[in-house]
């Protein structure tokens, strides 16, 4: 005899699209209408059939919050900007979807190589380690030295960020 | 504000793997009477943390800005994920005064403040419109009547639109209209303004590759000899990743990428040994050779 699986609603947060429209360049995200623009034009979409930019604005839109958030596609998009030039309703499609890695970000859902940047950005002011080979180079082919990242500047331009304290660098 | 003379801005990608196009772009600046001031201090355009905080990008942002804002210059960048980042942010903060004064206050910090006095032009904007087509053609003293190539100008130089204003995204003209007072022909291929994948190349590689992929194959079918690009991501994703999608996907393309300020300095007749020709992974043996 099989076993009637339980049936597991998707939590529905009903504020979640108001949320993402107070966020810089979100507010259009109420206007999506579906037409599919941004999932046709999206070169990532080409070739990940698991990303597609309409179906995140849908979730959004719906108040799939924890589905949207937590997963991992979201963390393609390229911010190529293709979906926001051509979406005829107006939706900045590419900053709504940077406006949910932020929201993703905040609750400690962030991917290794952001961290690693934000790592390296924090120590030199490059986001990543320019290598001791390049430095040398540099002054070999008659380029001028490296401005110098001021670090204890950075930091306490940042530290007061919530996001600081998310990933755990800014010192208490 | 003087239009021959820039605080340049390197950002990250240029220092970390394109002093090719950094020591091409000073060499042709120089030619044409541009100076450039070095940033007295610097850090990340934001840019690639944007995915993580709007805020730390538009903070980061705005430090660079107050700086070259205290030198009293303009800025060019040879990236344009750089300009669009800058620009973006000057606009943001110049709109919206309570954000302006929100992220004043992270910069006094550090006692920084962003005012809005400065603009920001990559490198071919400075080129089409502070220097200007006519300047640029009577520096050209070997024209490149040999050569047949397409452009690839990259998202950023024009997406988003309301951010850039600079370039039509549907249809860019800037970098073709650079490469042919050249004297290059520059031919027109299906799929000119698709994205290089750079910035998801650490998330997921088989999107990126593909997407490189399928702009070589286009070019390949263009008749262009080689591809010029302005932007140290979207070089080093068809250069430096071209022999990999080559062995990932069995094809072969041997197609030489080139910066666009290498193509300038050629036909302004430097040496090519000062155009940093020896750092392409791609031989541009062919290319050098067809215009002995
Ligand atoms: S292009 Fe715009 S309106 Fe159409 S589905 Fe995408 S976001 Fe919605
Ligand atoms: S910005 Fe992101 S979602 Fe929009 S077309 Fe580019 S990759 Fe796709």
């Amino acid at each position: 005899m099989s076993k009637i699986e339980e049936i597991k609603p998707l939590r529905i947060d009903p504020k979640f699209r108001y949320e993402i429209a107070r966020m810089p360049d979100g507010k259009n995200i109420l206007q999506c209408f579906q037409c599919g623009t941004c999932t046709s034009d999206c070169p990532v979409a080409r070739f990940n059939e698991k990303y597609r930019p309409r179906n995140i604005i849908r979730m959004a839109q719906l108040g799939l919050r924890e589905k949207v958030l937590s997963s991992d596609f979201l963390w393609l998009c390229a911010s190529c900007f293709t979906c926001t030039d051509r979406c005829p309703q107006g939706v900045e499609v590419a900053s709504v979807i940077r406006a949910l890695k932020n929201l993703a970000a905040i609750e400690g859902r962030i991917p290794q190589i952001f961290r690693a940047q934000l790592g390296n950005l924090l120590k030199t002011g490059y986001i990543c380690e320019i290598p001791e080979t390049r430095i040398r180079k540099r002054d070999s082919i008659g380029l001028p030295p490296l401005p110098k990242g001021n670090a204890e500047g950075i930091y306490r331009s940042l530290r007061d960020l919530r996001i600081m304290k998310v990933i755990g660098v800014a010192k208490a | 504000m003087s239009l021959n003379k820039y605080i340049i801005f390197l950002g990250c990608m240029i220092p970390y793997r394109a002093l090719s196009y950094e020591v091409s772009a000073r060499k042709v600046l120089q030619r044409l009477g541009v100076e450039l001031v070095e940033m007295p201090e610097f850090n990340c355009c934001g840019l690639p943390l944007e995915p993580l905080s709007h805020e730390i990008m538009l903070i980061l942002s705005a430090r660079n800005l107050a700086i070259a804002e205290r030198e009293g210059l303009n800025i060019l960048t040879l990236c344009p994920g750089c300009a669009g980042t800058l620009k973006k942010t000057s606009r943001e903060l110049k709109e919206d005064r309570v954000l302006r004064d929100m992220v004043n206050k992270h910069l006094s910090e550090s006692g920084l403040k962003f005012s809005g006095s400065i603009n920001v032009k990559h490198i071919s904007q400075v080129l089409l419109e502070d220097v200007g087509l006519d300047r640029i053609k009577k520096t050209i003293v070997k024209p490149l009547k040999e050569l047949v190539v397409a452009e690839h100008s990259g998202c950023h130089l024009s997406r988003p639109r309301k951010h850039i204003e600079f370039e039509d995204p549907e249809n860019p003209k800037a970098l073709k209209m650079l490469i042919e007072v050249t004297g290059a022909k520059c031919v027109e291929y299906i799929g000119e303004t698709e994205c290089c994948g750079a910035t998801i190349a650490g998330i997921d590689d088989k999107v990126a590759l593909s997407l490189v992929r399928e702009k070589l194959n286009h070019i390949r079918d263009s008749g262009a000899s080689m591809l010029i690009t302005v932007c140290p991501s979207c070089h080093f994703m068809y250069d430096s990743n071209q022999i990999r999608v080559e062995r990932m996907f069995g094809e072969t393309y041997g197609i030489p990428v080139l910066h666009y300020t290498q193509l300038l300095g050629l036909a302004m007749g430097i040496n090519v040994n000062d155009l940093g020709f020896d750092e392409l992974r791609v031989s541009p043996a062919k290319v050098l050779d067809k215009i002995k």
